[in-house]
């Protein structure tokens, strides 16, 4: 059966002649969930989200509801909501659709979560690059405001809800949490000790903090609108609504294809909806989830059994786009950013290239990290410029091995990724690539570093 | 880790209009030093880059001390210390968009602006630079400039971007109208 879209979060912006004014969301049934949600109590929200088995898309998928639990509500200080929208993931460009094109479907979902979680101060913490996003949803802001839906007395409901939106400084490290929390605080983004710097207990100004993804928030909207039992419907049990892939790179028809969690393989989402491979080329490898996930290898297969004892015995094309089942696989469902690189790529420079981002993003707190990342870098780099040596190999994987798991925040593990997984999978590509330029021998001319 | 080095030529004062719009942005925060990046970005946008007088007026307004502010101006990349060209022209160099030629488009820019990777054209036009991924990753290459967003722009297509950009230099709406979707640069 071909792959079929189901849009619930880019719904309305696929709409023909759609726009970012409150009128239009409004004729399109916005608002509505919000009128619901605080129509009940804030514990009774939280339990819908859990219900719901919503897990966060910022790309380490944790369930939301759960996060939401986590929250100092004793300790007496006010409570922060921050909206991740740095989008800066290599790959990911999901976030920015909504903020473009259906800014108030996101303000909404911000409504209904400040109210669930009792914040009355919410941030949205948006990449410096998107200027005009940054416009549109301030204007956005005050047209919610204006009617009602954000600021003094929600919908008469007594409680109030301030957003600010906070423009980044073009930084990938800010769009972790804490490097994040720093950053809005006014500080350089350097991430920080978990723990004690647990955001729903140490937060922004050391008050309890939630942080989640753009895109969550616009989820959470049809969590309320569907009720947290239906829409756990949606998608597989482990893993409800639908994911957006953001396919880029070498197919036809690159771009955004929203799916439910589960009801497809990356073979159709490839093959039926991106139009497959460029004429006379084959797809060679895939990135799943963003670039920091671990590589796959058309031709390799998956054998196993998933946490519901279900056997599987998978190539690359017939796993199912789900968290789990990407899991099961030993890479990640990430942020759905997959990267296609076909045959015409030497997969050395696509290495280099990944390295050559690691290494200009490093905030550089941590020594793995930082040295390990420039190390990486260097190595690849003198590869590709005919420098490289056949111990290179085997030493990048030494590098990054001391990297993982040895750094403060998941960059540490961004770094490592790429080379941990490549290397064993492309290790005689590789070779390849250093004799070809030891002989002078030419090399694929597709120039990636 | 991002340096860039300051500058020693005498700056005219900010405009009233962003003396003005401070104090309103410092009140939208529970602490002052929050508003230390929307300060420095207005101040950007005001005169182009920032200047130590700058710094010492954004340290002086949110109550930390200038190296403190200064801290914050080499950590971020969009941040400049130096002025830069009319148009800043930034070509996306990751993955996504080098699978799609962003380096060959590079190169083909270097010649058809007139000047290297990281510098300014000789009539200080244009500033010419690799980021990172600014998440437009499916219509690479991109090109940012200033605020506009161009996608798509295939390394053979550098010699007609080139005239379109410089044809932008004579408009002063450039990059200032509401992104519309669906055309060519609305995202922005
Ligand atoms: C280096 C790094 C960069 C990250 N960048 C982003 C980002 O740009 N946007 C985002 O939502 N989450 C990003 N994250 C994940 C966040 O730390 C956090 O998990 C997420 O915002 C939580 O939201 P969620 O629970 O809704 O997924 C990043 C994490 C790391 C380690
Ligand atoms: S892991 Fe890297 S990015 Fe994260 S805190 Fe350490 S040095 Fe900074
Ligand atoms: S890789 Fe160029 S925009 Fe993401």
């Amino acid at each position: 059966m071909p792959a079929v879209e189901r849009p619930l979060i880019y719904a309305n912006l696929r709409k023909p002649g759609y726009t970012v004014d409150i009128d239009c969301y409004l004729r399109n049934g916005g608002y509505e969930a919000l009128k619901k949600a605080v129509a009940l109590k804030p514990e009774e929200v939280c339990k819908e989200v859990e219900v719901s088995g919503l897990r966060g898309r910022g790309g380490a998928g944790f369930p939301t509801g759960m996060k939401w639990k986590f929250l100092d509500r004793k300790s007496g200080k006010p409570i922060y909501l921050v909206v991740n929208a740095d989008e800066s993931e290599p790959g990911t460009y999901k976030d920015r659709q909504i903020i473009y094109q259906d800014p108030h479907q996101m303000l909404e979902g911000i409504a209904i979560t400040a109210w669930a979680i009792q914040a009355k101060q919410a941030f949205i913490y948006i990449r410096g690059e998107f200027i005009h996003g940054a416009k549109i949803l301030e204007r956005a802001i005050a047209e919610a405001k204006a009617k009602g839906f954000l600021g003094q007395n929600i919908l008469g409901s007594g409680y109030s809800c301030e957003v600010v939106i906070h423009r980044g400084g073009g930084c990938y490290v800010c769009g972790e949490e804490t490097g994040l929390i720093e950053s809005l605080e006014g500080k350089r983004g350097y991430p920080r000790i978990k723990p004690p710097y647990f955001p729903a207990v140490l937060g922004l100004y050391n008050c309890p903090t939630i942080v989640n993804n753009a895109e969550t928030m616009a989820q959470v909207k049809h969590v309320i609108a569907f009720g947290g039992a239906e829409f756990a419907k949606i998608g597989i049990p482990g893993d409800s609504g639908t994911h957006i892939w953001c396919v880029s790179g070498l197919v036809k028809r690159p771009g955004l294809y929203e799916i439910e969690a589960g009801k497809a393989t990356f073979g159709e989402l490839l093959h039926d909806l991106c139009g497959g491979p460029l004429d006379g080329r084959k797809i060679k490898a895939i990135i799943p989830g963003g670039s920091s996930t671990k590589i796959l290898k058309i031709g390799e297969r998956f054998k196993g059994k998933l946490a519901n004892g279900t056997e599987f015995d998978w190539a690359v094309e017939d796993i199912p786009l789900d968290s789990n089942s990407i899991a099961a696989c030993g890479t990640g469902l990430g942020t759905g950013g997959t990267i296609v690189i076909d045959d015409s790529v030497e997969m050395i420079q696509a290495l280099s290239n990944l390295n050559a981002f690691y290494a200009h993003e490093t905030c550089g707190q941590c020594t793995p990290c930082r040295e390990g990342s420039l190390w990486l870098s260097r190595v690849t780099k003198r590869i590709t410029t005919g420098g490289g040596l056949e111990t290179d190999v085997p030493l990048l994987l030494d590098i990054a091995n001391q990297v993982a798991g040895r750094t403060i925040c998941a960059h540490g593990e961004a770094v490592a990724w790429p080379v941990q997984s490549a290397v064993p999978k492309f290790k005689d590509e590789y070779l390849e690539s250093i004799r070809k330029r030891q002989k002078g021998e030419a090399v694929p001319t597709l120039k990636l570093i | 880790m991002h340096e860039s080095p300051s500058t020693t030529a005498p700056a005219r004062a900010l405009k009233p209009e962003t003396l003005a719009k401070a104090p309103a942005i410092i009140a939208q925060y529970p602490q002052k030093r929050s508003a230390t990046m929307p300060l420095l970005h207005l101040v950007q946008e005001d005169r182009g880059h920032i200047t130590q007088d700058d710094m010492h007026w954004v340290a002086e307004l949110v109550g930390v001390t200038p190296m403190q502010v200064l801290e914050v101006v080499t950590f971020y990349p969009m941040f400049r210390q130096s002025p830069i060209g009319r148009r800043h022209v930034r070509v996306c160099r990751t993955l996504s968009c080098a699978l799609r030629g962003s380096y060959a488009l590079m190169e083909n820019l270097e010649k058809s602006l007139n000047c290297k990777r990281g510098e300014t054209s000789p009539d200080g036009d244009f500033t010419l630079e690799f980021v990172e991924c600014i998440a437009d990753c499916g219509c690479g290459p991109v090109v940012h400039v200033d605020a506009s967003m161009h996608e798509n722009v295939k390394p053979e297509d550098a010699a007609q971007f080139t005239a379109h950009l410089k044809a932008t230099l004579k408009d002063p709406s450039y990059g200032q109208n509401p992104p519309v979707p669906g055309t060519p640069e609305w995202n922005g």
